[in-house]
């Protein structure tokens, strides 16, 4: 976590610990914490301050924005239109909504507009999702098009902005319905999830709902790790492109050079139309929980989309979808204050573990 | 035989067919399909039937 999101957590703790709802000090301080974030919220998306929901995870923003348009407008019909390489909370999503169509993707993770197109104009199609950039590989979609055609067929468009908010500008992401975020992906409490829904879209919450957040998500808010969450949030705004401009080139100094000094490797995603701070690679013949392990050894905290070091038995579905390699597979993200150094013991590192791994299968 | 072992099975294999000849692989882990298809794109083979839990590759160069 971002050290000032963390020291406002802690501030708030003390001073927003109350009931947003209640009319004490503690209550109406923590309501007035709340309508900060929901501002900075807000200002960093586009949206209007009562647009925006806090939920308590990615996940249940994602859960919440797809089964409340598919409620919401299910006299039109359930199909839900996403890409295949849509967070799996997106794709489960949709399957359970009843019709989930996913649209397929290029080598390097673009959506098919041709086929985005088709599956939005179909008939029956309750609302499309879309992420601004994947999760895995950081590809940015294009946006403006995929957009477009959903306004044009009149369909509500959700935006998946997990892997992008606060890492870009945000100016081209507009003509959404509903959009989706979380704190844990720019330096705030994993346990923040964004909603912001637009005025006049036809969202209805597909579970019980109070008195809490306009009676779109249950539940009294956690206030100081909300607001926790809205300081993350300016911190990367006020650092202006600074920082995403210097991870942007830390993560091609990464690219080329494991390209460079590792045989057979596959690196995923576009190499320039990107977000700053994601890099995913595969490495032929290797396994990627060995791999995991090696490198956190070397204290390098990695993730991978390998079957083998996955909680489940299935590659990263988005590898498989681009027709990447999915064993021997590492992501990489960068933190706000990595540094080349960092990246450069990295470059020195992966090589004698990868040489090692392959000595012990005998294939080269 | 989970991932990466079926390609690495492949790839000591497909030497062992001549340049045309065609290479079965039969494997359970959900990675094959995917991976296959990837080692035939890095290695320049060519993927002739994916139909879990049976594959064909043949030997390119």
């Amino acid at each position: 976590m971002l050290p000032d999101a963390r020291q406002a957590w802690l501030d708030a703790q003390q001073a927003g610990w109350g009931d947003p709802a209640r009319l004490h000090r503690p209550g109406r301080l923590a309501a007035q914490a709340l309508d900060q974030a929901r501002e900075a919220v807000a200002a960093a998306v586009g949206a209007r301050s009562d647009e925006v929901v806090f939920t308590g995870s990615a996940a249940h923003a994602n859960h919440a924005a797809v089964a409340g348009l598919a409620l919401g407008r299910r006299r039109v019909g359930p199909r839900i239109v996403t890409t295949a390489i849509d967070h799996s909370s997106v794709l489960s999503a949709a399957v359970a909504a009843g019709s989930h169509a996913p649209v397929e993707v290029d080598h390097e993770g673009h959506v098919d507009l041709d086929r985005w197109a088709a599956a939005v104009r179909s008939t029956g199609t309750a609302a499309a999702c879309i992420q601004v950039a994947n999760h895995e590989v950081g590809t940015l979609q294009p946006y403006a098009e995929a957009s477009q055609i959903c306004q044009q067929a009149e369909v509500p468009l959700i935006v998946d902005a997990t892997a992008a908010l606060g890492r870009i500008e945000f100016g081209g992401i507009s003509g959404w319905s509903v959009l989706t975020g979380w704190a844990g992906a720019f330096g705030g409490p994993a346990s923040v999830g964004i909603l912001v829904i637009k005025k006049g879209v036809r969202w209805r919450a597909p579970y019980p709902t109070d008195d809490y957040q306009g009676g779109r998500w249950p539940g009294m808010p956690d206030v100081p790790a909300i607001y926790a969450a809205a300081v993350a949030l300016e911190c990367w705004r006020q650092s202006g492109h600074s920082v995403g401009e210097r991870q942007h080139d830390l993560i091609d100094r990464l690219r080329a050079g494991i390209a460079q000094r590792v045989p057979d490797v596959d690196v995923a995603g576009d190499p320039v139309r990107r977000v700053p701070h994601l890099l995913t690679f595969s490495v032929l013949y290797v396994d990627g929980e060995t791999l995991t392990l090696e490198l956190d050894k070397a204290g390098f905290a990695v993730a991978s989309g390998s079957a083998c070091s996955a909680s489940s038995e299935h590659p990263s579905h988005v590898l498989a979808a681009m027709g990447a390699l999915t064993h021997g597979n590492v992501r990489i993200g960068l933190t706000w204050p990595t540094t080349q150094a960092e990246i450069d013991r990295f470059l020195a590192v992966l090589p004698p573990i990868v040489a090692d791994i392959r000595a012990t299968v005998g294939v080269s | 035989m989970k991932c990466p072992r079926p390609i690495i099975e492949v790839a000591r294999h497909i030497r062992e067919v001549q340049v045309g000849a065609v290479l079965q692989l039969l494997a359970d882990d959900p990675a094959a399909g995917p991976d296959l298809a990837a080692w035939c794109r890095m290695r320049g083979q060519t993927l002739v039937a994916s139909d879990p839990p049976r594959f064909l590759v043949r030997r390119e160069l």
